[in-house]
């Protein structure tokens, strides 16, 4: 069987949905969540990202395989997410209001 | 208390003889007054529109709406490999150029020339006219002198200049000082991981630049960001840079260090220790063939060990932020009326050789627009209460400087421009 991130992520496939490329989309799914939904993400990611610290720098950028991708972008909306879970209690910023501000150049990968 | 040495004047704000009264905003709040900045400054002073490697190869082009300044450039490499810009304006009925789709938005790629979308005229890369479409109905064409009309262009350390001055005689190298000239040989050139983001701000753009060249705001308007005892402790310890310095209409603040890395692991939030990176940048410095000790001398002037960042606004608005861990951060304020104006940050990274050193870029970019939505949104709250003129004085504390400096010297464009300079009469 086929999955979507590689050996020792499996406990991520139920939210494949967050390996979003780009931050952009990855933002607009974040504010479009419940602060539950963000958690639930949150606490399988975390710990997964403190034990693979040694299985991502061993990822090339050059040459990156399709899982790892996938791997990087979720870890990514994890970046993205962790401002709601670790500071602000809610999904968008305290006091943004009507503010915007959007990535216009990024990454490929 | 004070955490750091000021000046014998004691303070920076009467050393750089500024004046310490409170100031007025009314140069951001009034329509009048920005109709005068577009000429008296962005007509007339040279504006940063991009980078060399926008352009990596000929015929490579962007075009940069510059509507403060009344302008639209298309900035081109030509065959010759130089880099020129151009008023992007057809000569034959005046239609815009280069644009894709939607008039007033931004376009880049790659061409052998330019051809107008209205009657086909043609345009070589360096600007002259190649095709008219039915020459012979036309009456006496020079096709000589219907070239593009050039704008003035000259690079820095790979950032592209325009001025849209036809007259100015300063170079750029001049114009720009004993800052970037003290920047010289930073290697920019090795930061080819760019992020970049754009808002769009209801403040004037002067508000936007006070906003990040000072940071007596950040302990209280970003405390959120920081696990709560740090906060607590940040707040009572408030801020102060190490040195700031101003010359001629340019200003810079160098700034202590930070949290990259923190002093103890507790100081900051979870997924900044498990990446070892935040708003300060990766902890671990990529490489960029110079150690903290030997970056440009303009680059941490009091050549701190505590430092961690230097701010420098370069006149009137492109702010150039060098932080400790080898990455930099640009901001562009591009006005579109006396309220209102588009905000451009970049970030700029030795390209990461790994998925974690991808993940730590990636917290560090995050946090720069969490922190920046929080500034933009609170702009809007200081421009609407401005244009009451409920208050019109305001006390700036000397952590303030660079704000003063930054108005004073809007003003003294805008003056010079309404009085020119006339002979004195004979006394």
């Amino acid at each position: 069987m086929t999955t979507v991130f590689p050996d020792g992520f499996h406990e991520l496939e139920p939210f494949a949905d967050w390996a979003i490329q780009g931050e952009r989309a990855r933002y607009a799914k974040r504010v479009d969540s419940t602060m539950e939904e963000l958690q639930a993400f949150y606490d399988v990611a975390f710990p997964l990202l403190q034990k693979g610290t040694t299985y991502l720098e061993q990822v090339g950028m050059e040459d990156i395989g399709e899982q790892d991708k996938r791997l990087l972008w979720a870890f990514c909306s994890l970046v993205t997410i962790a401002f709601p879970v670790e500071a602000w209690g809610q999904p968008r910023v305290p006091d943004s209001g009507p503010a915007g501000i959007h990535a216009v150049v990024e990454p490929a990968v | 208390m004070a955490h750091f040495p000021k000046p014998a004047e004691g303070s920076w704000t009467e050393h750089f003889k500024i004046g310490t009264e409170p100031v007025s905003y009314a140069d951001s709040i009034s329509p009048e007054f920005y109709e005068l900045e577009r000429d008296a400054i962005f007509r007339r002073t040279w504006l940063n529109v991009g980078r060399v490697e926008q352009l990596p190869r000929k015929g490579s082009y962007f075009t940069k709406e510059l509507d403060a300044a009344r302008a639209s450039v298309v900035v081109v490499r030509g065959t010759d490999g130089e880099v020129r810009a151009f008023h992007n304006v057809c000569r034959h009925r005046g239609n815009k150029l280069v644009w894709d789709d939607y008039p007033r938005e931004e376009t880049k790629g790659t061409c052998r020339a330019f051809t107008c979308k209205y009657h086909a005229w043609r345009y070589d890369l360096e600007g002259k006219l190649a095709f008219v479409q039915q020459e012979s109905e036309f009456f006496d064409v020079d096709k000589s002198k219907y070239g593009l009309l050039p704008v003035q262009t000259d690079v820095w350390e790979g950032f592209v200049f325009v001025n849209l001055d036809p007259d100015n005689t300063t170079p750029l190298r001049d114009y720009l000082g004993r800052f970037a000239h003290g920047i010289e040989g930073y290697p920019f050139h090795k930061l080819t991981q760019v992020h970049r983001y754009r808002a769009e701000i209801g403040s004037n753009w002067k508000l936007f630049i006070d906003a990040f060249a000072e940071f007596y705001h950040a302990p209280i308007l970003h405390a959120g960001q920081y696990v709560a005892e740090e906060a607590a402790k940040i707040k009572k310890y408030g801020y102060e840079a190490l040195s700031y310095d101003i010359d001629g209409p340019h200003s810079m603040v160098s700034s202590w260090g930070g949290i990259a890395p923190p002093k103890e692991r507790a100081m900051v939030k979870p997924v900044e220790r498990a990446l070892r990176s935040g708003l300060f940048g990766p902890w671990e410095a990529p490489d960029i063939g110079l150690t903290t000790e030997q970056l440009p001398p303009a680059v941490n002037p009091t050549r701190s060990k505590v430092w961690g960042m230097d701010s420098f606004v370069f006149f009137p608005n492109f702010m150039l932020l060098v932080w400790r861990p080898n990455w930099v951060l640009t901001y562009h304020y591009w006005p579109t009326s006396y309220n209102t104006h588009i905000f451009e940050g970049t970030c700029y990274f030795v390209p990461p050789k790994n998925a974690f050193q991808r993940l730590q870029q990636e917290l560090a970019v995050v946090s720069f627009k969490e922190y920046g939505l929080q500034d933009g949104n609170t702009l809007e709250a200081t421009q609407a209460m401005l244009e009451t003129r409920t208050v019109d004085e305001f006390p700036l504390c000397d952590q303030e400087v660079l704000l003063r400096h930054l108005h004073a010297t809007a003003q003294q464009f805008v003056r010079a421009y309404e009085q020119p300079v006339t002979p004195t009469p004979a006394s």
